[in-house]
This record gives structure tokens, C-alpha cells and sequence, in this order.
């Protein structure tokens, strides 16, 4: 399939020019197109944010709900219509910030979804105050004096969290982003994919050449099933590691846990309330 | 009324439980109502109870009659205390008509002289005889039995039954013990709480259910099949009933890790073609509110069980009040339509369950079942639902490729596809958003948006669930009330015993039917009954009916109307005519 099959023809995006998430947008059509997912059977589910604007930019089904609460419609979707692909993506304000409490149990439920993150390290859309992510000592209009909270680190929790799948892009290289892309997207379970990324407009420390300079391949010998050396490798700070940090592969997804498909792969929509079994319920009330 | 022996018969006897949690109350509320409706009884039961595991006080009353009985009374006739400060828990209710059944030592040292008939029975000393202190209950199950005039076959057979899954000397030694109780009781000569002959036939094949259980049961006739919840009392029994039959029925129940994710779960699923239900309660529900908005703005279904305790904050958790009626119409910014259920009856919360999930998802709105712990808690015997009446009314459509979610329609409904479902795109989003779905600052457009969404108001009107009217048509007096008062109020009014004095109860707050001015402007005093302190109802009615209520009568201690006070307050309110 051809990644123009998920072009939207004309549109006004609300990106700077020069954002990082052009190519992230960019790389997804190829990512999609390359895995011959139908327009159709793909869902797009994000919170707020300027990250969170993705899935108005390209052919898919679309939920851009609440600030912060992509996952949990996510997983909800997923688990009413299994056969569905369903990324949830957004910036590392809604996902790390205002959903960290989701972020954290999405994890812990391990839905068979994709999470994207872009992390620029800055809230966008509320003009440029600290994200969760942050540096220490990075300043804003409203951090003047800088940065005190511990950055929160997406990869380190994840993998805390014996989740799934984890790892880590770096946008500019779109070659590497979409491998990683598609990996998570097949994989079964929940897959988180952090992409790093520039706010051209308010993170002038963490530029397109900073993550360059800042950033490395995990090459083959690295075995990502090896959780404390996913660990350690997850909390290198100096130069970030890029690829497949962690893998959990044998976990059952939540739509499986549910039970409700073992027997019967219909999803919900088609469904119908068996009467007689309500009967029988409702007459061993009798007593 | 007098049997051929000449002692009195009693028809409609209040039965009060009372101990620490863990003593029992439980074993034996469970044992006496199903023995006396299987004895052909009508049986209501509620309780009361403290926030804490174990320890504390708490207390079940049961009421048990040849006629149909649905609502709480303060009168004790029987007290079975099972524990030291039994007596002190309950004593407001106490009286000298009241038989105190028990131990001497629970009761007190010397209950002579004391304001009640005290029958003395050492349950736990019998039960040591038989063999083990842990049939003392079953011995006050037996004693009760006794006093109520229920034939020993059917206790005996009711506790073998009730333990048969038990070793058979365990079923022998309870049975023994409930004969012991029975007994012993016998020889005490009291034949004045002996019931009326129980009506042939009538009771047996009845339900016997509590408001939770209705609820669920029409959730599921409903067509519910994914809850997403976290556990608060009192809603919680709404979960657990339909999490333990998840599989059976194939639905997902999640615990969330929070209500936020709670609802935006149930959102997500009814997007995806699901039935989703959030069960939830006070400050669980506050933390829904952006949720409520978010499935007005996406115009997708949601259905919210919001089980009232009293509040702010963590207020009373185990108690009750109808005190987030206004909560509920008014959470969630912005401006959006939205219907409020109320159920009164267990016929009704089964009702409106099922009506729910078609109301939501006909007029892609939020749809509340707005209960309170005193529904949720409270059961008696009702005739089974129908089923024939209940059903799945399914407004999803197939999508075509050209398909836009949110189609400007005369009046305000756009069909609603689900992802997957045909060849069309489904797009929403929690921004003004054009009809295809996506977000725009085209402020014209956003009119014509707002307008729509409002437009589905109108629609709602017409599936407005009527207010029942008990009593005479040529009423003078109005008694208005609304949930779980149903009940109470009925029975209150039919002891007033005047002929110009009716009851108006409504099981849809909002949209308020649009019969209600015509109803109270026909009487010469209206008097709204409520359980909060400041007359929601009764706001909502003079916004909405034009017509402001002459009288309140409101309730906010925690706790249910019972009979006897509306009896008295209502009295009260019309003496002066």
C-alpha cells in the first residue's frame, strides 16, 4: 500500500514550520502504508497537545479526546473491536503529565495498542512551560528559576513496569523511526515508542543537532529481553540509546484477559443479549 | 385480628438486627427473609451500617407481612441484639411494645424495669450444647421463627437447605440448633406476634431483590457489555453484581485505576460499538465531570450509575441522601443535553436500566440512573421483570464512504458509525470540530454545532418517562417526591388516610416532564419531599415548571425517610387547613 493512501489532500496544519512532528507524521503514512493497514481498520486516539493534533492529518478513524486521557479510550476501543489497529499518540505533556497515572496502569493492563510519545521535552501549545520531561535547570516563563523536579524518564518507568514493549526513536532519522514503528505496531501487547524530537519554537537546548550529538544505536549484541540491563541503558542520561530497549514478549493482552473472545471473535458491536440466560439469572432471584 | 384460639395475629411485623459487623446480622437477615417469604410472606429488609470492616454497630430491619411491604419503619417490634451496645445503637426506636430476644448479658445486667418486654434465650449457651458457639445465630433464627408463628417443618427444611453444602453433621447441628431456638421460644407463651395466615401462593415465586440487583439486571437486559469502574460505596454492588457475571453474558468489567479513566473507558468503548456502563458515587462522579462534557461534545452515549451518598467530600460513605441531583445536571462544562433517570421501585430501576442504554444511545447523550445507598441497600419481594417488554434498540449505522460523523440534521441527531462498521472513516474530537469530525475555529460553523448539539434537547421531550400519580385525580393536596422516597412517601400518605391528598413521584428529573405545572397549579398546596437540605428537586422544578413548591419537607442526617415521620411531618404541614 502507498503511504499517499492516508494523505488528507489540503490542509492547514497547526505546526510551526520546522517542527518535529512533520517528520514523525511523515513517517507513520510509510509505517501504516508499508504494513497494508486499511485506512479503515485503523483507529488514532490522542489527548491534547500540539502532538495530539496527528490524528486530524492523516486517513484513519480518529479519537482526540480529553488532555491527557488517550489510553484509556485506547485500550477501551481495542478491547470492543480487537480486529481494530489502534495507536494512541500524543506529546509527553499528556501522556507523562496529565495522564501519568493512565500511562502507568495502561501499562500494568497491557492492552495490545501502540502508544506513541513525542517528546520534546516542553509543553507547545501553552507556549513553552516546563514538561514533565524537562531537564533539571531548564527555564521558562514559569520555571524562571529553572527546573527542580526530577525529570520524569518514559523509558524507566516502562520498563519498571515490565512493560511489553519499549522503545525509543529519534525523529529526524526516519529510517530507524519507522523499523521501530512497525515493530510496535505488530507486536502483541501494549508498545511504547518515545520519539525524540525539537520544539523549534520554545526548546532552544534540545535542538535537531543536540539529539544528534546526544543519541546512540543499540547495536545487535544488545539482548533487549534482559530487563536490569534495560534498566541501566533506560537511565543513561549523557547520550540517549536508541532502538529496542526492553521486550516482555509473553504477556497476554487485556481484550484476551477479558475471556469474552475466546469462543466468539465478534466484537461487541455485533453482539446481542442472550434473554434466556437473563431469565435464568433473574429467576434464581426468586430465592 | 383474632385465630379460634382467641390470640391476637399480627399482620405487619418490624424485625431489627443489631450488632457489630462480624457478629451475624448478616447470617441471620439472610436466613429469616428468605425462610419467611418462602413461608409466603411479603419481606422488606434495609441497613444501616458504619464505614468500617469490622467492629462497630449495624443494624438490618426487616419487615415482614401478608401485604406487600417496600418501605423502612422506626418501630421496632422485635429486636434480636447480637452484641453489647445493640441496645444502645437502636434505643431511639425502642418502645414498650418492643420484645427484646436475647441474652441476658448482651442486653444488660438487669433489663428489668426497662422500657421493653425482654425475653431472655441464651443463643450461645444452646448452641455450646449442641456443640459450637457458631450456631448461636441460627438458634435466634429459630427463636424468631417461633414468635412470628412459622410452622418448624419449614425451618428446618429452610436451614438444611440454606448449610446443604456443608458436612452433614454441621447440616444436623444446624438444624438442631434452629429447633433448639424454636423451642425455647415456645415455652415462653408469647402468642401476640403471631403473623396472619400468609396468602396462598402469592409470594413464593417472586423475586426477592435489592435495588443494586435491579439496576444490574436491566443493565444487562440493556445490552450492557463493558463497565469500567473504581469501587466506592454504595455503588459498588452495581460492579461487583456484573462482574460476577461477566463471561456469562460477555461483558468486560475493568477496575480503573481512577473514575477519570473510568469513564473515558466507557466513552472510548461506546465509540467502538460497545455498551458501556460507569458505576460510581459523590466524589468518584466529580472526578467523571470533564468525562460527562467529553461525551456531550463528542455526542457519544454514556451511561452513569450514580449511587448518592452524602457529601462534600468523603462525607458520610456508608450513609445516604439525595443530595447530587444538581451535581449531576450541572457537571460537565459547556452546554449539552442530557437525561437524569430516577428510579423508585425495583420494577423501575430494572426498567429504566435497559431504557437507559436505548435513551443513550438514541440521543447520543450522557443518560444517568441516579440512585442512593438506601435504593442500592434495600430489598423486597417484587413479581419477576418483564422481558418481553425489554430489549436492545440499536442506532448504530453502517458507513458508506463519504460518511460524516457529525451531519447537520434538522433536528440536531446525526447517525452514528462505529470504526470498522463499513467503508467510512469515524471521526471525533473533543475540539469544536466540523461534520466530518475534524477540529475548526470556524466560528460560524461552531453556531451552527452548538445549535445542533441543543436541538437533540427537544428530542429528548418526547421520551420523557411520565411522573406516577398515587391517589385521587381531584387532589388538594401535593406530595412530590423523586428515587428511592417512592416507597416511603406511598405508604406514608395511604396512613394520612385523607381523600384529598395524592402523590406525585417522578423516576425522570431531567428532562422534567412537561405535564409538572399543570399538576401542581391544580392543587392548593404542593409539598416536595427530599433527602438534602436545601430542596434540589424543587429548584429544578421552579426553573423548569415556572411553579415554586409551598411546602419542603427535607431529610439530611445520613439516613432514609422512615413512614412514621413523614406520617407526622406531613401531618404536620396540613393541619392548619
Amino acid at each position: 500500500m502507498e503511504a499517499k493512501v492516508f494523505d488528507m489532500g489540503e490542509l492547514d496544519i497547526a505546526w510551526c514550520p520546522g517542527c518535529g512532528n512533520f517528520p514523525i507524521l511523515k513517517t507513520l503514512k510509510e509505517a501504516v502504508a508499508e504494513l497494508d493497514i486499511d485506512p479503515t481498520q485503523l483507529v488514532m486516539v490522542s489527548g491534547i497537545g500540539q502532538a495530539a493534533k496527528i490524528p486530524h492529518y492523516l486517513k484513519a478513524h480518529v479519537f482526540n479526546g480529553l488532555h491527557g486521557r488517550a489510553l484509556p479510550p485506547a485500550t477501551a476501543i481495542k478491547a470492543a473491536n480487537p480486529k481494530l489497529t489502534v495507536i494512541a499518540e500524543s506529546g509527553d505533556g499528556d501522556m507523562c503529565g496529565e495522564g501519568g497515572n493512565h500511562f502507568i496502569h495502561c501499562i500494568r493492563r497491557n492492552p495490545n495498542i501502540t502508544n506513541i510519545v513525542h517528546d520534546n521535552r516542553v509543553y507547545g501549545l501553552t507556549k513553552g512551560q516546563a514538561a514533565p520531561t524537562s531537564p533539571l535547570g531548564f527555564k521558562t516563563p514559569v520555571q524562571i528559576h529553572g527546573v527542580c523536579s526530577e525529570p520524569f524518564n518514559p523509558m524507566a518507568v516502562a520498563i519498571a513496569l515490565n512493560a511489553s514493549l519499549v522503545a525509543r526513536a529519534n525523529a529526524q532519522d526516519r529510517e530507524q523511526t519507522k523499523e521501530l514503528m512497525k515493530k510496535a505496531i505488530t507486536h502483541k501487547g501494549y508498545a511504547l515508542l518515545d520519539i525524540l524530537q525539537p520544539c523549534v519554537t520554545y526548546n532552544k537546548l534540545n535542538t535537531y543537532q543536540w539529539f544528534k550529538e546526544h543519541t546512540y544505536y543499540l547495536d545487535d549484541s544488545y539482548d533487549p529481553h534482559d530487563r536490569m540491563a534495560a534498566f541501566q541503558k533506560a537511565t543513561e542520561t549523557e547520550k540517549l540509546p536508541l532502538g529496542v530497549l526492553y521486550l516482555s514478549p509473553d504477556k497476554p493482552p487485556f481484550e484476551d484477559n477479558t475471556g469474552i473472545y475466546h469462543e466468539d471473535s465478534r466484537p461487541l458491536y455485533e453482539r446481542q443479549v442472550d434473554v434466556e440466560k437473563l431469565r435464568g439469572l433473574m429467576t434464581s432471584l426468586v430465592s | 385480628m383474632t385465630d379460634g384460639k382467641g390470640s391476637r395475629r399480627r399482620d405487619d411485623i418490624s424485625i431489627v438486627l443489631c450488632g457489630q459487623a462480624g457478629q451475624g446480622v448478616q447470617t441471620v437477615e439472610y436466613l429469616l427473609t428468605r425462610l419467611l417469604k418462602l413461608a409466603g410472606y411479603h419481606v422488606f429488609a434495609t441497613k444501616e451500617y458504619m464505614s468500617r470492616v469490622r467492629g462497630g454497630m449495624n443494624s438490618t430491619t426487616i419487615r415482614v407481612s401478608s401485604r406487600e411491604v417496600a418501605a423502612y419503619v422506626h418501630r421496632i417490634d422485635v429486636l434480636v441484639p447480637l452484641g453489647k451496645g445493640a441496645l444502645g445503637h437502636v434505643a431511639a426506636r425502642v418502645s414498650t411494645h418492643t420484645i427484646v430476644l436475647g441474652e441476658r448479658e448482651i442486653v444488660g445486667d438487669d433489663p428489668a424495669g426497662q422500657s421493653f418486654r425482654f425475653l431472655e434465650i441464651p443463643f450461645t449457651k444452646m448452641a455450646s450444647d449442641i456443640g459450637n458457639k457458631i450456631y448461636s445465630n441460627i438458634v435466634a433464627v429459630g427463636a424468631v421463627a417461633q414468635l412470628l408463628g412459622i410452622d418448624l417443618e419449614h425451618l428446618t427444611d429452610h436451614v438444611r437447605r440454606s448449610f446443604a453444602r456443608k458436612p452433614a453433621e454441621v447440616v444436623d447441628d444446624n438444624a438442631k440448633a434452629a429447633r433448639a431456638g424454636y423451642e425455647a421460644a415456645g415455652g415462653l407463651g408469647i402468642d401476640d406476634l403471631k403473623l396472619t395466615p400468609a396468602p396462598a401462593g402469592q409470594v413464593k415465586d417472586r423475586l426477592l431483590l435489592d435495588g443494586a440487583e435491579a439496576v444490574s439486571l436491566g443493565a444487562i437486559a440493556g445490552g450492557c457489555n463493558f463497565v469500567s469502574s473504581y469501587p466506592m460505596s454504595p455503588s459498588t454492588p452495581v460492579l461487583t453484581f456484573l462482574a460476577q457475571h461477566d463471561r456469562e453474558f460477555g461483558i468486560i468489567v475493568e477496575q480503573a485505576e481512577d473514575e477519570i479513566s473510568a469513564i473515558n473507558m466507557a466513552i472510548g468503548a461506546w465509540y467502538a460499538g460497545a455498551r458501556a456502563l460507569v458505576t460510581t458515587s459523590g466524589g468518584g462522579f466529580a472526578l467523571m465531570t470533564e468525562g460527562v462534557s467529553l461525551a456531550g461534545m463528542l455526542e457519544t452515549p454514556v451511561v452513569i450509575h450514580l449511587a448518592q451518598r452524602p457529601g462534600p467530600a468523603t462525607g458520610l460513605p456508608t450513609r445516604t441522601e439525595q443530595g447530587d441531583l444538581e451535581l449531576a445536571l450541572h457537571a460537565g462544562h459547556g452546554e449539552f443535553p442530557r437525561i437524569i433517570l430516577a428510579p423508585g421501585t425495583l420494577d423501575e430501576g430494572f426498567r429504566l436500566g435497559w431504557q437507559a442504554f436505548n435513551l443513550a444511545d438514541k440521543h447520543q447523550v450522557p443518560v444517568f440512573i441516579l440512585t442512593d445507598e438506601y435504593y442500592i441497600d434495600s430489598y423486597y419481594d417484587a413479581p419477576a421483570f418483564d422481558l418481553s417488554q425489554a430489549g436492545v434498540e440499536r442506532h448504530v449505522v453502517r458507513t458508506t464512504k463519504d460518511y460524516r460523523r457529525y451531519v447537520i440534521t434538522q433536528d440536531g441527531a446525526s447517525p452514528r458509525g462505529v470504526p470498522g462498521y463499513g467503508e467510512g472513516l469515524v471521526v471525533v474530537d473533543s475540539d469544536e470540530h466540523d461534520e466530518q469530525g475534524h477540529i475548526t475555529e470556524d466560528l460560524d460553523l461552531r453556531v451552527r454545532m452548538v445549535n445542533k448539539r441543543l436541538a437533540k434537547g427537544e428530542l429528548l421531550d418526547a421520551d420523557v418517562v411520565p411522573p406516577t400519580l398515587i391517589g385521587p385525580q381531584d387532589y388538594k393536596n401535593l406530595v412530590i417526591c423523586w428515587g428511592s422516597t417512592y416507597h416511603p412517601v406511598k405508604e406514608a400518605i395511604a396512613q394520612l388516610g385523607r381523600d384529598d391528598t395524592a402523590m406525585l413521584h417522578y423516576s425522570q428529573v431531567y428532562p422534567l416532564h412537561s405535564g409538572t405545572a399543570d399538576y401542581m397549579t391544580r392543587a392548593d398546596r404542593t409539598i416536595i419531599v427530599e433527602g438534602n437540605a436545601t430542596g434540589q428537586f424543587a429548584r429544578l422544578v421552579e426553573l423548569h415548571a415556572g411553579v415554586p413548591a409551598d411546602e419542603l419537607l427535607l431529610k439530611y442526617n445520613g439516613l432514609n425517610f422512615g413512614v412514621e415521620e413523614l406520617v407526622d411531618r406531613l401531618n404536620e404541614l396540613l393541619k392548619d387547613e
